[in-house]
């Protein structure tokens, strides 16, 4: 299971309060593990990546492991304590506002 | 005995505030969507507790919520907002061409016949359709690849299709503005669109004569009189008594006749309301007073409604969809502004008083009688 951490606004959209879980069905990437939680939870489609090019919207931001995993290839592996459930995929908003 | 519910979208969320049919007294409900921008929110005219809010933001893009419980509970439904077949070019700020990029939905407009069918306005302009309660949208394509669409620019707003009118005599009948394309009609549904901007004149562009580049801010419409329009557009105040063949500025003795909304009574089909603002660079009301004006007489003469409005020190503006009025046997008169205030009359203008004074910027009023 990937641990995922979403921002409060997206928390509040899915109705979750805490961390969620994801299983992936192939190897873990970003891409896997942000379709299965577009599957868990239907009403985050296109607030995490584009509905139509999948990209990463401009002002969200992917870490896990104190790494900034947001312009990583969505296809690469995570990092093995993401994968083995130690550490969570962290989604968040940019600073941006001021 | 009737009950009044006012829908207000803000930059930070949606309240609903709830009144009976003195409206006197009110309760404030919300935030909901807490942090987003709403930009509209409004209920069905067949299903009063069918409500439909558009729920954006920089961070997350949009989504759409839909309430079956007039706003006691949301789902989230669909957000798939694709531009249909080529999607073009129109024209940026500089003047070069630009592909059509969505960004969010101004409007929604809900059918009068049918409460599961919704039309959504975008930025970029597009105007697409759901008949599904909001789970699928399509877009009604001609509009957009209407002839004159590559030569649509931005106004200052974005480029935003922010009025959707469903005429109420005319199943087929649909008028859409957008700035700063102009106003428009179809007469078959949406499958094809004809400009109607005659007689607009914009300082703003070269071509006075210009079928299209018309910043239209609102259009207003009453309907026992289906083929009157009013329209509050960038600079003037326009009516049209030939379902926008011809237009003719009624600003009359305005102070200003630049403004963003514009509202007809809901018994007299020639009274209307604007609020005249300084101007398109000094968005707050003339002289820091915050005064409704009001015609009788269809525009030309006007006479401004102040009783309980801020006559001093007041710098906030009223956006296009902020003002809405209610279908009580006296008609009431509802704006949310800039500053967070959402004030009523219950009389039609005469009295005002503050609801609520203190929400984020007022993006969108929306108004339903109960029975």
């Amino acid at each position: 299971m990937i641990r995922v951490v979403l921002p409060a606004h997206l928390k509040n959209l899915a109705h979750v309060s805490g961390e969620v879980r994801v299983e992936v069905a192939g190897p873990p990437t970003q891409r896997e593990v942000l379709d299965a939680l577009e599957t868990a939870y239907p009403m985050l489609l296109g607030t995490i990546r584009d509905r139509h090019s999948g990209e990463r919207r401009a002002f969200v931001r992917f870490y896990a492991c104190e790494l900034d995993l947001s312009n990583e290839s969505p296809d690469s592996p995570l990092p093995e304590e993401v994968v083995a459930g130690k550490e969570p995929f962290i989604v968040l908003g940019a600073m941006a506002g001021g | 005995m009737t009950s009044t519910r006012v829908l207000v979208g803000t930059r930070k969320g949606a309240f609903i505030l709830t009144s009976d049919g003195r409206r006197a007294d009110w309760t404030v409900d919300g935030p909901h969507f807490g942090g987003w921008e709403v930009y509209h929110l409004t209920g069905s005219p067949v299903d009063p507790d069918r409500l439909y809010a558009s729920q954006s933001g920089g961070w997350f893009g949009q989504l759409i919520q839909r309430s079956d419980d007039g706003g006691k509970n949301w789902t989230t439904v669909g957000n798939d907002f694709a531009y249909t077949g080529e999607v073009g070019d129109h024209l940026w700020y500089d003047g070069t061409p630009r592909p059509w990029e969505f960004k969010r939905i101004w409007h929604l407009e809900p059918s009068r016949h049918d409460v599961d069918t919704v039309y959504a306005g975008g930025e970029d302009a597009a105007l697409y359709l759901s008949t599904d309660g909001g789970q699928k949208w399509s877009e009604l394509t001609a509009l957009r690849q209407h002839p004159t669409g590559p030569s649509w620019q931005p106004g200052a707003g974005g480029m935003c299709l922010h009025t959707i009118i469903l005429d109420p005599a005319d199943r087929d009948r649909i008028y859409v503005a957008i700035s700063a394309a102009g106003a428009f009609r179809s007469d078959d549904g949406g499958a094809s669109w004809l400009p109607i901007n005659k007689g607009l004149r914009s300082g703003e562009i070269p071509d006075q004569d210009s079928e299209v580049g018309h910043c239209v801010h609102r259009l207003a419409q009453h309907p026992s009189r289906p083929d009157t329009l009013f329209m509050q557009k960038h600079w003037d105040v326009m009516r049209t008594d030939d379902a926008g063949a011809n237009w003719r500025e009624v600003s009359g003795n305005l102070p200003t006749d630049f403004g963003f909304p514009i509202a007809v009574h809901a018994h007299e089909p020639e009274t209307i309301y604007v609020v005249p603002i300084t101007s398109d660079s000094l968005h707050y009301p003339p002289d820091g007073k915050l005064r409704v004006y009001r015609s009788r007489t269809g525009g030309e003469h006007w006479e401004p409604l102040t009783n309980g409005l801020p006559q001093e020190h007041c710098y906030v503006n009223v956006l296009r969809d902020a003002m809405a009025v209610d279908t009580h046997e006296e008609c009431g008169v509802y704006f949310g502004t800039t500053g967070g205030q959402v004030y009523h009359s219950a009389d039609g203008g005469d009295n005002w008083a503050p609801i609520v004074r203190d929400l984020p910027a007022v993006l969108s009023v929306e108004v339903q009688v109960l029975p």
